[in-house]
């Protein structure tokens, strides 16, 4: 059972209970697609002041409103359905890339008092239950799985479009995921091995718990000793084809990459999919390093600063994604593959074992000088055959450049 | 700093001053506009009330754009429409490809077509596009016509030759600040536009042995004419030109 972990369905389920998680839906629908929103009009705004402009300023207060001035717009314009598309597979891709952008919102916790040992729980008409939609012990096995699923939108868009552009755009998008997933995975699996637990609601709940030093935060990005953290947001950015990761949709190179042939709301569904991926994915760094809801709660119900204090983690790193999108140059394709799969996937992997071993060594007491001694040599080794495997294939491909006779 | 230091610099403008000009109608806040701005035509006539176009078709055949539609006619002997022998019968220009090079403007002998300054005007349908010679024409008073969808700010129907005063005749440096064109129905003889000899060193004047070269093309009915060799002393005449409107 997919929602077993809330206690909403410990007495079984009756209609006050669906008519909660109905609720809980529409809630989790309506605040996504309001945030996404608010996501594109913040990002026009701050990255207009990062370039010295004044962005969208006539729509509504501050140009709040031109979002959903650009979405009426967008339903009216022609649909234009390419003669080489491949027709089903071209009119679903949008929507295999909004639905998983969805589903990932499903398992953050969005509020829930953390403190005072209240596990997150609150009580709506005699029920307790979890703010947030779904808490599956899987948790963030699901949100790696719904990440996933986000490529096979723009893979199976660009390959339908019967175009070369979107084609190449795609290329690039599979690649780059698949480079990116296994960084983010093993950066994640760092969270999960330092606290015990897959489902994201455990994960924030432990977090809240008492920290190092009485007074430190327990949140998994100091515990997991910041590396994993640094790693699962480039990676995060990547996966999510942000800048300077958008190689995808290089305006420059590739038109509109792997959208180009879409227009009207089909185009509209990607555009929306792609900032609602910020917003969740944003939601996910908070959720997974930053502690989520967890925080002091002052005056006032605690679930309420619960969802304070995540608002503002969230929208930390929202602004941290407009922040590298004003600020970073694109990256060139092998130059995104080289950092990927040489510095990111090593340096994930590394941290995870070395994790591993200071759990493992607290866990049966092991001798601290041995241990630190142990990891050493392994770290050197690693690296030295790492570093060493890297110029092995530089050196065959120059010789192999020294082989080929010119034309 | 290193890699890290381009975060800064996007930070630091987030605080700094906008130089952003505001553009919206009915503000008022608009930015001024430059003397020679290219913008819908105007056809000019004589101050005696006459059309300057002689229907020759030089702005449809130098039009890069192939925007102009001109048809010339014999002028009829009892109620002529300009001074000379023909004159423009069909005139249209069709906004929808117009790209206001100007080049039109250089290439008429009589100075008829000029363009004025007004750029905002959107019409809603492709006929409302092509200006017809009626709509074209300046009015009684020597002003341009406004047209519903037009939007003309205040005293912007004053200025609709400041290109043609800038380059005439030939945009040669030589020229500046020299009348040679002929009066507007209304504004008589039109000032020399304040050109760059009032910004930088004056180089050199031209000396009066040159006038006879520019006389190229222009028909000898212009009723200013006849000022144009005055433009030696007229070098105090461009000064309200420079950014008082």
């Amino acid at each position: 059972m997919i929602f077993a972990a809330d206690p909403l369905f410990n007495q079984g389920v009756d209609l006050a209970v669906f008519l909660i998680v109905v609720v809980k839906v529409v809630i989790v629908f309506a605040l996504l697609l309001v945030s996404t929103m608010l996501m594109i009009w913040f990002e026009r705004k701050v990255h207009a002041d990062m370039s010295n402009r004044i962005g969208p300023n006539l729509a509504g207060p501050w140009g709040i409103l031109q979002t959903l001035a650009d979405g009426i717009k967008f339903f009216f314009k022609e649909d234009i359905l390419p003669t080489k598309a491949e027709k089903w597979v071209f009119i679903i891709a949008p929507f295999l890339s909004v639905v998983p952008a969805f589903l990932l919102f499903a398992i953050v916790p969005i509020g829930g008092d953390f403190n005072d040992g209240n596990a997150g729980v609150i009580t709506v008409f005699g029920h307790d239950t979890l703010m947030q939609l779904a808490d599956p012990p899987i948790g963030v096995l699901f949100a790696l799985a719904m990440s996933s699923l986000a490529v096979y939108g723009i893979m199976l868009a660009g390959w339908s479009s019967g175009s070369k552009y979107p084609l190449l755009g795609s290329v690039r998008a599979s690649a780059q995921m698949v480079s990116y997933e296994a960084a983010m995975g093993l950066s994640l699996m760092a969270v999960v091995l330092v606290s015990g637990f897959l489902g994201t609601h455990d994960i924030v709940n432990w977090q809240a718990g008492e920290g190092p030093f009485g007074w430190f935060p327990n949140w998994a990005v100091f515990i997991t000793l910041l590396v994993p953290f640094v790693i699962f947001v480039i990676a995060g950015t990547a996966e999510l084809n942000r800048p300077p990761f958008d190689l995808v949709e290089a305006e420059q190179e590739l038109v509109g990459g792997f959208n180009t042939e879409y227009s009207s709301i089909r185009f509209a569904l990607f555009f929306v999919a792609e900032f609602m991926n910020v917003v969740t994915m944003s939601a996910l760094f908070a959720t997974l390093f930053l502690g989520g809801p967890a925080g002091p709660a002052f005056v006032g119900p605690g679930w309420l600063w619960g969802t304070i204090w995540f608002v503002l983690k969230t929208l930390a790193f929202m602004f941290m994604f407009v922040w590298f999108r004003a600020t970073l140059p694109r990256f060139r394709y092998d130059q995104l593959m080289d950092f990927g799969w040489k510095l990111l996937i090593p340096l994930a992997l590394g941290w995870l074992l070395l994790l591993g071993t200071i759990h493992l060594a607290r866990q049966e007491g092991w001798n601290p000088a041995i241990t630190a001694g142990g990891v050493l040599v392994v770290g050197l080794g690693g690296y030295g055959l790492l570093r060493g495997a890297i110029s092995a294939g530089h050196a065959k491909r120059a010789a192999e450049a020294d082989e080929e006779v010119p034309v | 700093m290193g890699y890290l230091e381009g975060f800064g610099v996007t930070l630091k403008q987030m605080f700094q001053r906008r130089v952003t000009q505001q553009y919206r109608i009915g503000t008022g806040n608009k930015a001024p506009e430059p003397e020679r701005r290219h913008g819908r035509h105007v056809l000019n006539r004589y101050e005696d009330g006459m059309e300057k176009c002689i229907g020759c078709e030089l702005c449809a055949g130098v039009c890069p754009a192939r925007c102009i539609y001109v048809r010339g006619a014999d002028n009829p002997v009892d109620d002529p429409v300009s001074p000379g022998e023909r004159y423009g019968f069909v005139y249209e220009i069709n906004y929808l490809r117009c790209i206001h090079c100007d080049m039109c403007v250089e290439a008429c002998p009589t100075e008829a077509i000029t363009e004025s300054k007004l750029f905002e005007f959107s019409f809603t349908n492709r006929q409302d596009a092509i200006y017809t010679k009626a709509e074209l024409v300046v009015d009684d008073e020597g002003n341009p016509q406004h047209l519903p969808w037009e939007d003309w700010r205040p005293g912007e129907e004053q200025h609709t030759s400041g290109w043609m005063r800038a380059t005439s005749p030939a945009g040669s440096a030589a020229y500046e600040n020299r009348v040679n064109w002929s009066g507007e129905l209304g504004y008589g003889v039109r000032a020399p536009e304040r050109g760059q000899e009032f910004e930088d060193v004056v180089i050199g004047a031209p000396s009066g042995h040159d006038d006879h070269g520019h006389g190229d093309g222009h028909d000898d009915h212009g009723d200013g004419h006849g000022d144009a060799h005055d433009d030696h002393g007229h070098d105090g005449g461009g000064h309200d030109h420079g950014g008082g409107h």
